[in-house]
């Protein structure tokens, strides 16, 4: 049966008929419905795990438990993971372990655009990476393979336009693979102390080189000679993209990128007369064709960051721009995400705003308050970084100026947690505000520890935060509902001055899983032209449904409530959730709840 | 570019429908014998930001994105956004537009002016352009929110495929409740 899957879904495909039973993940764009898809199917188990070490641990105890295991990962989960990741070359892996990394060429979703082909060269692992759908399903079944015969773990890497393309899959029956699971004892394989990590640092040196010569007749490293005045070294996405714009030329399509296969290379370089090397991001392919000696073309031509399309590549090769329209330049308003009407994270975000102090932010969807009109946040590194960063510059600038953290709840659980016992061990001063919304709302409402609910929706126990921050030894923790401006901004304040660490928990569930819950909704609000003095206090909240406009531009005659006024706001009431803040900002009394037979 | 394969590019703001709309027109050209491939970018799509679907098809497709220049048909779901995505069309290319005004925050902030004259430079600038009041015709099906299955009928007309096929995929795609409204409005729209 043919279907059309994205890349995501055709890995969970892969992996389940392969029959492979066991996963753990972190989510992250783009990687996230690798482990969502593969949970759905039947015979499996999967779990969201606090954070990528910790899914990649799991994974490879279960590997040693002989079974095979899958573990997913954006590109920078693989930066947590990393520790493991170093010294499980040197184990082996047992039963068999692939590792997914997602890569988000052009930061769609991301806050850098690192390669994760440098990963599997530094740690000393092979890596595979398909160009399509179909190949992506092929593939993983391929690394598993791979990991069993070399006792090695293989990745898989994809990107952003493998992940969240579509394209056509035939789906096959799942295989069983008998899996010999039970305890091994081989502490010179398994205890990396010095002298046995040392034997296993030669293990992994001969394992490479047998790859490397497995490489050379590895079917999926493959060429397509057709006219030889140009040939094109690449893999993934952007063979398509080439091939879309020049289905005359000949290819070495690499299926796996780490280790290449030189004498491959070598031959294909023979054969064309120009080489090019089709690759986004860092030039890993090219650097080592130039390191082999061969008189290759790359980053002369082709752009250093951002992904391809077919445009990219052909201007690059042949130097002309497509046929386009001249338009001239529009400067149109930019439509970038916003948070969504009732969101819990507005309110905190508009305190912190007003407040003036220094907000080191985190990762998620309150990462978009550092926009105007909100301006709630004034970093962002990284998952967990908010709580180092905060303590750290209140140790260098405090009392001078005031400092303050925020953490959404999978991300402290994910990073955050050490940070807080570090504050709290150090005497820290700061203020660290765990904005609780119930779920990991940004890759789209995942569960996790403190959501009481399993990935296969089974009840379990939910991290208690006011119970956990007691026992790392924060002195002051205070729970503040968002939707209470007042009340949210006088608790920061207290803290604010209060001796010691302090923990602040906005809590209020995210605005979509209230309508996932099927949670008694609010009355939304509608402005009373007739009231409203059009002071504008409302758009400072940046809430979607809420818009102004001058008295010219209206239809209707609104009678002036001051001599300065220009024009009124709106709410539409279509997209308005209730949440009230507006109502608490407008001192005009002017915002009303809609009435039903209006 | 490959001219065998045509491409279709889809826009509009988060929560529109435009992903869907993409889907559901994927499926009526593999159903129609096409390989095809589509691509868009997710994340943050309920967030209310710009949201873009490439679809492509043809008797064999490798990029699942089109270059700029290369869109045949660019369909959009709200004026500002087919400024956004002009530059993808092919200079003959086709622009399909619901004449709907969603502003980004930075207009409802008073800092930005929403382009008024949105239709009469397209106009300007590529011949084939169909602007549709896909909400009210959609309101007319009795919700608002059918206007992307409208579209999606005036882009049949536009494609050289059996009716029967596109009424096929409706079908699987929405459920019974819904479905005799969103047949009703992808008539409509097929009229226009």
């Amino acid at each position: 049966m043919k279907q059309l899957m994205s890349g995501n879904e055709a890995i969970a495909r892969g992996a389940y008929e392969h029959g492979i039973t066991f996963a753990s993940a972190y989510p992250g764009t783009p990687s996230t419905e690798i482990l969502e898809e593969f949970s759905r199917y039947d015979g499996v188990y999967a779990e969201w795990t606090p954070n990528e070490k910790v899914a990649l641990e799991v994974g490879i105890g279960a590997a040693l438990g002989g079974a095979r295991a899958l573990v997913v990962m954006k590109q920078v989960g693989v930066n947590v993971a990393a520790d493991p990741l170093f010294t499980l070359s040197y184990t082996g892996t047992e039963g068999g372990l692939v590792i997914v990394s997602a890569d988000d060429p052009s930061l769609h979703s991301s806050q850098n655009e690192q390669d994760s082909r440098n990963y599997a060269k530094a740690a000393k692992i092979p890596m595979l990476e398909p160009a399509d759908s179909a190949e992506a399903k092929e593939f993983i079944k391929i690394a598993f393979r791979m990991s069993e015969e070399f006792d090695t773990p293989v990745f898989l890497r994809s990107t952003t336009r493998i992940s969240h393309s579509k394209s056509i899959v035939t789906l096959e029956d799942r295989e069983i693979h008998e899996e010999n699971r039970g305890v091994r004892y081989n502490p010179s394989k398994y205890v990396m102390v010095p002298a046995m990590a040392r034997q296993r640092r030669i293990v992994v040196e001969k394992k490479m080189e047998r790859l490397s010569k497995f490489a050379e007749t590895f079917p999926e490293n493959r060429m397509e000679i057709n006219d030889t005045k140009i040939g094109i070294i690449t893999a993934g996405m952007p063979y398509n993209y080439t091939k879309d714009v020049f289905p005359g030329y000949s290819y070495l399509k690499l299926g796996m990128v780490h280790p290449l296969p030189h004498d491959l290379i070598r031959e294909f370089a023979s054969k064309v007369e120009r080489l090019y090397v089709v690759e986004e991001l860092d030039p890993f392919i090219e650097e080592q064709i130039k390191a082999m000696g061969i008189d290759v073309i790359g980053r002369e031509v082709f752009p250093y960051t951002g992904e391809f399309d077919p445009g990219v590549v052909e201007t690059a090769i042949t130097g002309n721009e497509a046929a386009v329209v001249n338009l001239p330049d529009l400067s149109l308003p930019q439509r970038p995400p916003n948070l969504c009407p009732g969101c819990p994270h507005r309110g905190l975000f508009y305190v912190l705003g007003k407040l003036k102090v220094f907000v080191a932010g985190d990762i998620g969807c309150y990462t978009l308050a550092f926009m105007k009109p909100l301006e709630g946040m004034h970093s962002t590194i990284c998952m967990g970084a908010s709580v180092g960063m905060a303590h750290g510059m209140d140790k260098v600038i405090g009392g001078k100026e005031k400092v303050v953290g925020v953490i959404g709840d999978s991300t402290f659980i994910h990073s955050g947690i050490t940070p807080l016992l570090n504050m709290a061990y150090n005497k820290s001063n700061s203020v660290i505000i765990i904005c609780d919304n119930r779920t990991t709302a940004m890759t789209g409402m995942q569960e996790n520890p403190a959501t009481g609910f399993t990935l296969h929706g089974k009840e379990t126990k939910a991290l208690d935060f006011v119970k956990l921050a007691e026992a790392l030894g924060m002195d002051n923790v205070r729970v503040v509902d968002p939707f209470d401006m007042k009340n949210t901004r006088s608790v920061i304040k207290e803290e604010l001055s209060t001796e010691g660490p302090s923990l602040v928990i906005s809590s209020a569930p995210c605005a979509l899983l209230a309508v996932k819950q099927k949670l008694p909704g609010k009355t939304p609000l509608r402005v009373n032209p007739d009231k409203c003095t059009g002071c504008k206090a409302c758009l400072g909240l940046g809430c979607p449904p809420i818009s102004w406009k001058r008295f010219e531009d209206m239809d209707i005659k609104i009678e002036k409530k001051t001599k300065k006024q220009e024009g009124i706001a709106f709410i539409d009431s279509s997209l308005c959730n209730g949440c009230t803040l507006c109502q608490q900002l407008c001192s005009a009394g002017a915002i009303e709840e809609v009435v039903e037979d209006e | 570019m490959n001219e065998s394969v045509r491409s279709v590019l889809l826009v509009g703001v988060g929560g529109q429908g435009t992903i869907m709309a993409s889907d559901i027109l994927s499926a009526v050209m593999i159903n129609a014998g096409f390989d095809v491939k589509k691509s868009e970018v997710h994340g943050m799509a309920q967030r209310g930001g710009s949201v873009s679907s490439h679809v492509r098809f043809g008797p064999k497709v490798y990029s699942p994105l089109a270059g700029k220049g290369d869109v045949s048909i660019l369909v959009s779901f709200e004026k500002l956004e087919t400024l956004r995505y002009l530059e993808y069309l092919k200079p003959d290319g086709k622009v399909i537009i619901n004449n709907e005004e969603i502003y980004p925050p930075s207009v409802n902030l008073g800092e930005a002016l929403y382009p008024g004259d949105a239709i009469d430079f397209i106009k300007n600038h590529f011949k084939d352009v169909k602007v549709v009041d896909a909400t009210a015709m959609a309101l007319r099906s009795g919700d608002k929110r059918m206007a992307n299955t409208v579209i999606l009928g005036v882009l049949s007309s536009c494609l050289d495929i059996e009716v029967d096929i596109w009424e096929d995929v409706l079908k699987e795609s929405f459920p019974s409740k819904i479905l005799e409204g969103n047949i009703n409005a992808f008539s409509l729209g097929r009229g226009v």
